[in-house]
Formats: structure tokens, sequence, C-alpha cells
């Protein structure tokens, strides 16, 4: 390995250095304060490589690849988990313990992230995906003990090893097969196969399928997501929602655009099919929650399903793919982090004011009269989740329609339609009960803290994002 | 940049009235009040520098030089996407009805809002700085980004300001609009992915997208997305139903910002883009939309008749009178067009002085039932004189604006269509019915009184009126108690006069000198008809 190899890989190795630390710290002497000052130091180390990548974009190994886009996204990933990191330190109840251990997970799963997002091969693909998974496991159980994040945990674990199981035998048919586990292989070599073996790549790219649409949780593998939104610590809720789906997504991309799988017409419409109900699924479920973690789950659900639009014109679109890809992702993270850094620094006060269930949509009650700032943090949100102008989300939500249009994909135009005229209502049920007149079960007033700042640069960058975009529509397609 | 500082003014002015909440509690009202009059008075400076000659000129649709003022800015350019401002003679009426009315819409919050008055002056000016930008907007995404805007402000009027059922008629307003202005949305990027294959540039602009080469067939479907989009906001039947919940449960200025100018923002879609975009088909469409227009005018006041409730009847002359807009724009011929601008200038009068009593009425008898009134006329003669003025407007006497607008419209639809004119001259017997026994059941008659009330239970009945205040203010479900002593009513004073006056002054000189309107939308229209053959079509098939 050259040098200049090295260097491109700095953020994996500060990373890999940084879990190592944070155990022999954990060893020598347990306190949270630093092992957490640790873990933002590594995390800020990480962003600092990035920068030094960016000039040795290069195929590293035929495992990974380190290009501009990856880079960017090991930005934004490290950009959440330093989020995450905020909100962990100030949203976890008081009574929990072995802190130290959780960010060591959150770091393990960032690297698992960031070598997804870099993975040219089969073998890096599945290393990242379970690395960022197991430790995922642990951070869903791990801070607060009670019945509830075990459940989730259990859920997660058992489904997605599951998952992991079906996908990796679906990738030994394929190897089986094709003999070939480079993105590239499989997509190039497929076709040809196909005519000798059929079954076998028939039946390898569903079980990889599903085992990928588990993580991204589309309809049908959407079962565990509610629960475990809801389960997990909030901002561990935000992690798993911005940096496990995303990353799984890109890796996605990756495979979609190196193998051109959009061209296999079988594959499509079986994606067109897993698009449509996500879409439709997702949002009537999320009719009916009361719960504002359980309806961001169901709302993720559809957005993924928008998103696979843009893999299944991928092939009409060209170059388009990646930047839709990049500005829905980035602006999908950027609203959803916001959405639960107000989320968290709310149910943490309700919970103050010895009150239950502080993630019920009923609790925020008023909140724009008592939380001003908040209660508009989450407002912006929600509202760029439903894709109305002047936010993030709509921008994203043009470029879906843009290139559903150029490949003329009117089914799922039209179930896109249909599922943002559904989705619509129950964002804005969230925003009447914000606004509704304040009674007893409303907060009481409290001056801005800490926390707001972050939810409120957060909100700015979904704002700029959607009122300006050109610079970062400039800056992203560059990328290949 | 004029154009764009009509925007900010009220944009800025929003945002003041926000905080000014913290000065006083009466501050943000005034600052509404400045800001929309500043921004008229701005507006009339700037209209009245034009010329005459270019006034009369008729613009190239194609060529945005040709118009009475243009503004143009990069903004987007991955996706040639432009903040383009342009102004013509339809547009320039809408301004000035807009601004008016928004003036009208601060007075009727007057004393009716009572909480977080900063937040509701806010949200009214930022709607009407929507509600210009969809009249001013020029690139389609542009003016999707205001269409869908403007709902937001609106949405919280509603939801926060408006009366018992307000979270039902919020969330159906906003859904119908959305839903269909997503189908809008995606029409337009037909267009402007069109557009891209044939140049291999991106536009939004209107004056490129003007000549997209289409075919036949997606035109037709493309047209239809605009169209649903349209008639929602008009609205059209059968797409009427958020109407009457929204506008019965909005406070007083919302409901006055709705029928006087959101509605308009459909009628002058349809007008601008619609018919435009697809001359082709939009032929073939037009008795379609002529029929539905028909059926809206007859539907529309049927269901007015049956009300009880004075503002769901309001709101549902308004489904008949935007049928007649309807029609006026698909008999595409340039008496029907001008009787459709006419009739949205005189409608949005009409309306938001009818929707300002209901009102006033609502805030003295906590109540909108018209079987709990009768016999006001006594006790709030001003208020009753009032009422009949534009109850009578609106049923369209002969000498005031929404008569001119409705024969103009029957006589241009004549020419096209015969039986669907008859038809329609029908709605013009039924608003006759419906306005009247309007006035009749709230204003005439014996008064409505469970018998004189005495002085420990007047006090009572005053006691439990302030205390119906306060619940209200707390934002509990105002309950259904009527105000029973009509001795405490108070009849309008010089503030709600002088509001008033303005509508009545304005509808006089539209029924008795509409020149100077049908002078400045003229030239539009007939660049328009310029555009397609349509209209000599329409007018062969009635040539014998």
């Amino acid at each position: 390995m050259s040098k200049a190899q090295i260097l491109a890989l700095m953020p994996i190795i500060v990373l890999s250095c940084t879990t190592v630390v944070l155990m022999l710290q954990a060893s020598i002497k347990r306190s949270p304060l630093v092992a957490w000052l640790i873990t933002v130091s590594g995390m800020l180390a990480a962003l600092w490589g990035v920068g030094y990548a960016q000039n040795m974009a290069q195929q590293v190994t035929p495992l990974l690849v380190v290009d501009g886009w990856g880079l960017f996204f090991t930005l934004l990933v490290l950009i959440a988990a330093l989020v995450t990191l905020f909100l962990s330190r100030e949203g976890f109840a008081k009574n929990s313990r072995n802190k130290e251990e959780y960010y060591l997970l959150l770091t393990l799963s960032v690297l698992g992230a960031v070598v997804l997002i870099q993975s040219s091969h089969v073998a890096t693909l599945v290393l990242g995906m379970e690395l960022m998974g197991v430790a995922l496991y642990a951070m869903i159980s791990f801070p607060e003990k009670g019945p509830l994040p075990l459940e989730a945990a259990i859920k997660y674990l058992v489904l997605s090893a599951c998952a992991s199981a079906m996908m990796l035998f679906g990738f030994a048919l394929l190897y089986a097969a094709i003999g070939d586990l480079s993105y590239a292989g499989l997509g190039a070599k497929a076709a040809e196969v196909y005519e000798e073996n059929p079954a076998l790549i028939m039946a390898g790219t569903a079980m990889v399928i599903s085992g990928i649409g588990f993580k991204l949780s589309v309809v049908p593998f959407h079962m565990w997501t509610p629960d475990v939104y809801q389960g997990a610590p909030t901002p561990v809720t935000g992690f798993l929602a911005t940096v496990s789906k995303g990353a799984v997504f890109i890796a996605l991309t990756r495979i979609f655009i190196s193998g051109q799988l959009a061209s296999y017409s079988g594959l499509t419409s079986a994606l067109t099919v897993v698009a449509v109900a996500s879409m439709l699924i997702g949002n009537l479920l999320a009719l009916r929650q009361d719960d504002i973690k359980r309806l961001l789950a169901y709302s993720s659900i559809a957005h993924f399903g928008y998103l696979l639009v843009v893999l299944i014109a991928s092939s009409a679109v060209g170059a388009m793919t990646t930047e839709a890809v990049t500005f829905y992702l980035a602006a999908y993270m950027a609203t959803i982090l916001a959405a639960f850094t107000v989320v968290t620094g709310v149910a943490a006060d309700i919970e103050d004011n010895h009150r239950e269930g502080g993630y019920r949509i009923a609790e925020f009650t008023g909140l724009f009269w008592h939380r001003p700032l908040q209660a508009t943090v989450l407002t912006v949100s929600l509202l760029s989740l439903a894709g109305i102008p002047l936010t993030a989300g709509f921008v994203g939500k043009f470029y879906i329609i843009n290139i559903g249009v150029q490949a003329s994909l009117w089914l799922l135009l039209a179930a896109l339609v249909v599922g943002s005229a559904i989705a619509i209502y129950y964002y804005l049920k969230v925003i009447f009960i914000l606004s509704k007149g304040t009674d007893e079960n409303s907060l009481p007033d409290k001056p801005v803290a800490v926390h707001d700042m972050l939810a409120f640069l957060l909100l700015a960058l979904v704002l700029v994002l959607g009122i300006w975009p050109q610079p970062f529509i400039a800056l992203i397609s560059e990328f290949p | 940049m004029v154009l764009v500082n009509l925007i900010a003014i009220l944009l800025i002015g929003g945002i003041i009235a926000l905080f000014a909440e913290r000065i006083s509690d009466g501050a943000p009202r005034w600052v509404a009040l400045a800001a929309v009059v500043i921004d008229l008075f701005y507006a009339l400076l700037i209209f009245s520098g034009i010329d005459a000659g270019q006034l009369l000129e008729i613009p190239r649709p194609a060529q945005p030089s040709s118009w009475l003022m243009y503004f143009s800015a990069g903004w987007i350019p991955a996706f040639g996407i432009r903040i383009e401002l342009a102004l013509d003679g339809i547009s320039l009426l809408l301004v000035l009805l807009t601004l008016i009315l928004g003036a009208v819409a601060v007075s009727a919050s007057w004393s009716d809002v009572k909480t977080r008055r900063g937040f509701f002056e806010a949200n009214l000016l930022w709607t009407l700085a929507g509600v210009l930008g969809v009249f001013l907007a020029l690139d389609l995404f542009l003016f999707f980004l205001f269409w869908e805007v403007m709902l937001i402000p609106m949405y919280f009027m509603i939801a926060i300001w408006g009366h018992e059922a307000r979270a039902h008629a919020a969330m159906k307003f906003f859904i119908f609009t959305q839903a269909s202005g997503l189908l809008m949305l995606v029409s337009i990027v037909c267009l402007a992915v069109a557009y891209h294959s044939a140049t291999g540039r991106w536009s939004f602009s209107y004056f490129d997208l003007l000549s997209t080469e289409l075919s036949e067939h997606s035109a037709y479907w493309l047209m239809l997305g605009f169209f649903i989009a349209f008639v929602v906001k008009l609205p059209a039947f059968p797409f009427h139903t958020w109407l009457p919940d929204a506008h019965t449960q909005a406070p007083t200025a919302g409901s006055v910002i709705l029928a006087g100018i959101l509605l308009k923002t459909g009628a002058y879609g349809l007008i601008r883009f619609a018919v435009p975009l697809f001359p082709a088909v939009t032929m073939d469409f037009a008795p379609i939309a002529i029929m539905l227009g028909a059926a809206g005018v007859i539907y529309g006041a049927v269901l007015a008749f049956g009300q009880t409730d004075f503002k769901r009847l309001v709101a549902y002359s308004s489904v008949s009178h935007m049928g007649f807009v309807l029609l006026g724009i698909y008999a595409w011929n340039t008496l029907a067009l001008q009787g459709a601008v006419m009739q949205m200038v005189a409608h949005g009068f009409s309306t938001a002085a009818l929707f300002m009593i209901a009102g006033s009425l609502q805030e003295r008898l906590h109540t909108r039932d018209m079987r709990q009134m009768g016999g006001l006329w006594t006790n709030m003669p001003r208020m009753g004189a009032v009422t009949m003025f534009f109850v009578i407007a609106s049923l369209g006497l002969p000498g005031l604006g929404n008569f001119v607008a409705e024969f103009l419209v029957l006589v241009g639809l004549f020419q096209v269509d015969r039986w669907m004119t008859v038809v329609a001259a029908l709605g013009l017997i039924t608003a006759a019915a419906y306005s009247l026994i309007l006035v009749q059941k709230s204003f005439q008659g014996a008064a409505n009184q469970g018998g004189e009330l005495q002085g420990s239970q007047l006090q009572g009945f005053q006691l439990r009126d302030s205390q119906l205040r306060d619940s209200q203010l707390r934002g509990d479900p105002l309950r259904d108690y009527p105000l029973r002593d009509y001795r405490l009513l108070q009849d309008y004073g010089s503030r709600e006069m002088a509001t008033m006056a303005v509508m009545v002054v304005a509808l006089v000189w539209l029924g008795i000198y509409p020149q100077p309107v049908l002078d400045i939308a003229e030239p539009v229209v007939q660049s328009l008809l310029g555009l397609s053959a349509f209209q000599d079509v329409a007018l062969a098939e009635v040539t014998p």
C-alpha cells in the first residue's frame, strides 16, 4: 500500500485509532466526560482527515473507493455523529450507567458507516454493514434500561441478523453464478450468466434486496422500524435514521451505478413495487400514530420509497442520479437531525416535569407559545419532510419529480403525489397541536438553551438549502 | 426591482408586526395597517408612472419587454430557474385588489382578534405577500413556490384563530390545495423537461415554455394538471368542498382574504397559465369546463339557499359566483374574458364585505346561526343598510359591479354555447333568492328575543358574555350561547363604516363607470386571444 493510499484512508484510520484510545481510556480510568471529549476530538480529527483525503481520490485496493462523493458523505456522517454525541450528552437520563462504552459503540458504528459509504466490493459492504449494525444493537438498549429499549434492541437484533444472513446467502448465490463480487463485476456479468442460470441470479438478487431493504426499512421489510424508533433513546434513533439508513442507501446507489443495474427490467419492476408500497403504506400507517417517534419512523419508510425512484430511473438520467441522491439525503439528514434535536430536548423537559411518555404528540400541545424556537424548528422540519417550498425537502422532492418525469415513471409519480397528499395530513396534525392554545398539559416557559442553538443551526441549514440551493447544487454536481 | 419591493414591504412588515407585540398589545395592527397602506400607495405611485400609451399597448406574450414591468434575476442556474416577475394589466388590477382588501382585512381583524396579535398580523401580511407573488411570478417554479407558501400562513390563521371546527377546516383547506398543487408541479416539471429535451437547456420561464412543442396527448394531461390545481382553488364544482368549511371557520380577516383574494389566484392561474400554455387542447376541453362552470353556478346557489349559517351561505354564494369566472374564461372571447376579470374584482369586494358583516355579527351575537337572528335592523340600522347594499350587489343589481361582470360573461358565453348560457342565467335568479333570504332572516322580520331581560338577569347575560369572551381567548371551543338581549348590541362605528365605504364606493364605481378597468384589461385580453385561433373556432361554431 502506497503512502497516497494510506492518506486516502485517513478518516477510517483516525476513527479506528479513536476506538482503540477509547478502550484504553476505559480500562485506565472511567470518566464519561473524558470519553466524550476523546470521541468528539476523534470525530473532529476524522473531519480533518476528510480534508486530507480529498486530494487523494483513488481506488484503494479493490475493496474501497475514495472519491469526492464518498468523502462528502463521510463528512455528513461525521457531522451527524457529532450532533448525536451532543444530544447524547444532553439528553440521556441521569441514571444511565457505563456511558464510556456508549461512546465507543458510537465510534464503531460511525466507522462502519464510513466503510460502507466507501465500499466498492461486497466484502466491504458486508463488513461495514455489520460493524455499523452490531454496534447499533447495543446502542439501542445500552444507555437506558427499560422494557421498551430492550424490546427494540431484541427486535432489531433478531430481524437484522436474519436480514444479514439472507443477504450473505444471496451474495453467495450470486458469487456462485458470477464469480465476481466487485460492484462493477456483479452488474456487468449478471446479464450473460442470467441466460444460462436464471434461477440462481434471481434467488440471489431477491435475497440481497430483502437484506438491504430491511436496513432501509422499505415495505415489506419495514415491520421493525416503528418499534425500534420508539424504543431506542432519541439520540440513537436520530443516528439510526440518518447515518445508518443513509450509508446503506449510498452503498446501494454505488452498486446500482457501477453495475448499471437499472437496465435490468426485472430488478427495476421489483423495486417499483417496493417503492410504491413504501410510499403508500408508510404514509397510511403514519396517519394513526400518536407518538412522534413512531410517526417519524413511518414517514422515513415513505421517504426511502421516494428515494428509490432515483435508483429506478438511474439509467435514464445519468449524472443526475448521484446529484439527486446527494441532495435528497443531505436534506433529509439535516431535517431529521433538526427534528430529533427538538424532540430530545422537549422530551427531557417533559420528563423533568415528572410525566411519563414524553414522546406522545399530545404532550407537545401549545409548544409554540412556550418554546417558540423549538416549535419553529420542529414545524420547519415537518414542512421540509412534507416537501413544502422554501425548505430543503422541497428541492429534494423537486429532484425526484424531475427525475421521475425524465424517465417517464408515471406509476411512481402517481404514488408519490398520492403519498405526499396523505403525508401532509399527519405532518399538519403535529403542527396543529404545536400551535394549539395552551392547556394544563403544556410545558412552562424556559429560556433558550445551548441545545436550542444547535436546533437553530440545523434549522438555518434546512432553510438555506431550500431558499438558496445553488451553491450546494454546484458543489454536488461535480461528483461523478 | 419595484415588483420585488412590493412583495418585500409586506414580508418585512410581517416580521416587524411579529415583534411589535412586545411593545404593546395593539401595536401589531398598526404596523400591519401601515405596511399594507404604504405598499398600496407605493403601488399606486409606480403604476401612475406607467404612461397611458404603454398601458394600451397589446403585450406580446412571449416578449417580456413589451409588458408593463419586468424583473429578472438568477436564482438556481442549475435548472435555469430565475426570479422572474412581470406585470401586465390583469396583474395590475389584481395587485391593487389584493392591497385594498389587505387593508380591509387588517381593519376586520382590529377588534376581532384578541390573542397573539403579532403572529396573526404577521400571518396576514405574509399571506398577502404570497398572493402578490402568485400574481407577479412568471417563472413557473417561483410561481409554484408562492402558490404553496401562501398556504402556510393562511393555514395558521384558520388553525389558531378560527372558530369551533377549525382543525378540520384548516386541514381540509391545506390538503386540497397541496395535493392539487402537486399535480401542477408534476405538470410544470414535465413542461420543463420537454423544453430541456428540445433545446438542451433548462428553463422554467413562462416566456420560454410558452412555445414548447408537445404532442396533443401529453399536452392534454399536462393541461389537466394545471386545470385541477386552479379549479380546486377557484373553486369549481365538484372540487369546492373545502371552501365552505374553510370560509366558515376562518377568522373574519381570514375569510376576507380567502374569498376576496385567494380564490382569484385560481382564476388568474387559469387565465395566465392553463389556457395560454395549452391553447390547442383547451379548445377540446372548453365544453367540459363550461359545463363545470354552469353546474357550479346553479349548485352553489342551491346550496347557499339551504344554509342556516350566515358565513356558510356567503361561502356557497362564492362557489356560484366563481362559476361565472370559469364560464368567462373558457368562453375565451373578449367580452367573456373581460367579464371574468370584472367578476374577480367585483366579487372580491362584495364577498369580502359580507364576510366582514358575518364577522361583526358573530362578534356581537356569538353565533352565526340565522335562526337565532332576526330584526337586527332596529338596533343596528347602519349595519343593516350596509348589509342590504352588499346583498343587492351580490345578487347582481344593475348599476353595481357584479352586474356588469355577470352580464359580460353571459353575453360572451352566448356566442359560444347558448344552452349553457341559459343555465347560467338561471343563476341570477337563484342569486336573488339566497341573497334576499340572508338579509330577511338576519336583519328584517320580528326580533328573535327570548323576552325582555331585567336588571340582574341582564347582568347575568353580560357576565356570561364576558366569560364566553374569555373562553374564546383561551382557545376553548366556543359553545353555542347566543346573546339574547339586543340592547347590548353596538352598531357599526366609524372604523367599520369607513372600511365599508371603501368597498361601497368601489362597487358603485365598477357598476357605473367600469370602463377604466375594462381598458386596463383590454390589451391583455387581446394578447391572450392572439395566442390561439381558439376563439375563431369557437365563434365559427355559432355563426349559422
